[in-house]
């Protein structure tokens, strides 16, 4: 086989002694968000923590429902109501975020950080040409003539591999594929070269090519720059090739976390390893998958104690009381009171 | 292998915008505008045997969806036969082109537009089996309770409506409707392509169940390559409304062929990989109105040659049982 599709999946180098003491881009601690409903208050994220470094990627999993994107609005402050924040903290480069002015986070927002959504129309103006929205994307922030502002987008655009950038400026996003609509959001949110920038799903909706492609760029784009990266998903095999470390949420909290190599590898938390068994893999072809049983519980009903007691395999009387996250060695940490051992590496 | 129970003979369907009256009368000037036409599947040939698993795979706009649905006979091809056990389907008449109808059953991807929502699920699951003969208005009731049984809903469930089940449970009452007419073949489009992973699990196992009780044969449509790995016996490949590749799914997975499989294996991300540099290949998938000459996938193609600009490649053997459509294997 021609050494271009042996997949060149070398493994990146990855600095081994991540400069840990650095203090982190983004230091997310016990934060909870809850909707306030007439059935009463609805959390939808309860006491969720977790630091995101300099250049770091980290993959924040969940199936429907498990908070993970109400955790990347909140550090965000885009929760609208009935929703709020209602405790904890997100510092983000030392500065505390939760009840910061409007006004502020404005200025944070698509400067220092960005975002970038599944449904790339949620970025995108389809009535405003490209040149315009990128324009004023850089010129709400900076002071720019126009024609250096044009000329950022237009170098912006062939970074994230738009071929005739100057013609696509001129376009439409209704006259772009999904993939090329994603890959001018990328453009944008990375426009002010941000700190920290939270991908919610953005690759969900493309072809596999494409989301290669995109998955490329992004990863690219992201270690030249230092940015900090959060991809919010359920794919876990994405995050197994892109991220560092990855964060598991479970009905509004972080049930594990580590090393994302070691985690895939040996989870913890039970619920981590029903959904790994339950991803279709070359290893188990035609075998019954590893089914987790029943489903995830809905936010405004969870069940006391461990929400996932009511599904798992090891749950007994103790998981009447709700676990603590325990820190394991390597790095790692489970909010489980029967986490699997770790089988020791020789 | 045990005889076909579906065969595919050339089949081709274009769908055609007819041009409207502002554009018919610019062409009485001659103006000499065109009739939009897209070719979404194009002379395609594979059989499905007695109790296989057929995967059909490739991405958005290649046609895998238009083809599940010519097999389901929900849509006409435009040329070529689908033969049910050895007969032309278009030659049946009268009772035995019901019969063969019902013998082949879909299954879709989104539970809430293929079912209606005014319908209880006791309708939704027990209306066709009455109306066909299969059961009597007296039996009804429990034989929709056997068959929601069977796909691991709560027969209590029955009077409910479809917005009161979730989305795994909408999967299940999908599958319930149509094993309700007895089939032998079921076309699964996309079927759990909405479903969240530990969800899909669920519904995965119970495709294998189902299959090994009911003796079951299937075309199972999806994109994605780890379900279709997991489930099939042979997987076809398609590309802009052609099928590149078809194999055996372990040679498939093992010694890809066609660039475009290569491409798109070397792209599925997998549990197992570490962290990588993503190696995309080029270019996205062109206009399916405009698709390039030759072979379709020759400008994204790293090892195109003259020849692929020119001429459209046969799918030819390559070893027993796996076909690829490639000039590369006649050089």
């Amino acid at each position: 086989m021609p050494a271009r599709f042996q997949a060149e999946w070398a493994p990146v180098s990855r600095p081994e002694s991540a400069p840990t003491h650095e203090s982190p881009v983004l230091a997310v601690t016990d934060l909870s968000t809850a909707f306030f409903t007439r059935h009463g208050a609805v959390r939808a994220v309860d006491g969720t923590s977790f630091t995101v470094a300099r250049g770091e990627v980290l993959g924040l999993v969940g199936e429907s429902g498990s908070g993970k994107t109400v955790t990347g609005f909140s550090i965000l402050g885009l929760v609208d109501p009935p929703g709020r924040i209602v405790g904890g903290s997100i510092r983000f480069l030392g500065e505390e975020l939760v009840g910061a002015s409007e006004e502020r986070l404005r200025r944070l927002r698509g400067a220092k950080i960005a975002m970038i959504f599944q449904d790339p129309m949620m970025t995108l103006n389809p009535v405003l040409r490209i040149d315009t929205q990128m324009i004023e994307a850089i010129t709400a922030h900076e002071r720019v003539s126009h024609r250096a502002a044009r000329e950022r987008a237009r170098a912006a655009l062939t970074a994230v591999g738009i071929a005739s950038p100057d013609e696509r400026l001129a376009a439409y996003p209704h006259q772009f594929s999904g993939g090329m609509r994603q890959r001018v959001a990328i453009a944008i949110a990375l426009l002010h070269r941000p700190a920290l920038l939270i991908a919610d799903e953005p690759t969900t909706a493309l072809d596999v090519t494409i989301q290669s492609q995109i998955l490329a760029e992004v990863q690219a784009l992201c270690a030249d720059s230092g940015t900090a990266l959060i991809w919010i998903t359920h794919d876990l095999a994405v995050v197994a090739g892109l991220a560092d470390r990855v964060a598991v949420m479970y009905a509004g909290r972080i049930v594990e976390e580590g090393p994302v190599d070691a985690v895939l590898a040996q989870p913890l938390h039970p619920y981590t390893r029903g959904l790994i068994g339950s991803v279709p893999s070359r290893n188990r072809r035609g075998a019954p998958l590893a089914q987790i049983p029943g489903m995830a519980p809905s936010p405004a009903a969870l069940p006391p104690g461990c929400a996932f007691a009511p599904r798992c395999p090891r749950a007994d009387a103790v998981c009447a009381t709700a676990p603590g996250m325990t820190g394991h060695p390597g790095n790692r940490a489970a909010r489980c009171w029967h986490p699997y051992a770790l089988e020791s590496a020789a | 292998m045990s005889e076909p129970i579906i065969a595919l003979e050339h089949v081709s369907k274009r769908f055609v915008t007819p041009l409207d009256l502002a554009a018919q009368a610019a062409n009485l000037f001659g103006a000499g505008l065109r009739e939009v036409a897209v070719q979404a599947v194009d002379d395609v040939s594979f059989a499905v045997a007695e109790g296989e698993v057929v995967g059909l795979a490739g991405e958005s706009g290649c046609g895998k969806s238009t083809l599940g649905r010519i097999v389901a006979d929900i849509l006409p091809p435009s040329a070529g036969t689908v033969q049910f056990r050895g007969k032309p389907r278009d030659t049946l008449e009268g009772a035995a082109a019901r019969a063969a109808a019902l013998k082949v059953q879909m299954i879709f991807q989104d539970p809430m537009a293929s079912l209606n929502p005014r319908m209880r699920v006791a309708d939704i699951v027990g209306e066709a089996p009455v109306v066909h003969g299969i059961v009597t208005r007296a039996e009804r009731r429990d034989y929709v309770d056997s068959l929601l049984a069977r796909v691991g809903l709560d027969p209590r469930y029955a009077t409910r409506y479809p917005h009161q089940f979730s989305g795994g449970q909408r999967a299940r009452i999908g599958i319930a409707r149509a094993l309700a007419v007895k089939p032998d073949f079921i076309v699964c489009d996309e079927s759990v392509a909405a479903l969240d992973v530990s969800i899909q699990a669920q519904i995965l196992n119970l495709f294998m169940e189902l299959r090994r009780d009911l003796k079951l044969t299937y075309l199972f449509i999806s994109h994605d390559l780890g379900v279709v790995e997991h489930l099939s016996d042979r997987v076809v490949i398609m590309y802009l409304g052609r099928v590149v590749e078809i194999a055996p799914t372990e040679a498939l997975f093992r010694a890809p062929n066609h660039p475009y499989t290569r491409a798109l294996l070397a792209n599925v991300p997998r549990l197992e990989a570490k962290k990588q540099r993503f190696a995309p290949i080029a270019g996205e998938i062109p206009s399916p109105l405009d698709p390039p000459a030759g072979c379709h996938f020759h400008p994204r193609c790293p090892f195109a040659m003259a020849r692929c600009k020119a001429e459209a490649p046969a799918l030819t053997e390559i070893a027993p049982g796996h076909r690829s459509a490639c000039h590369l294997n006649a050089a």
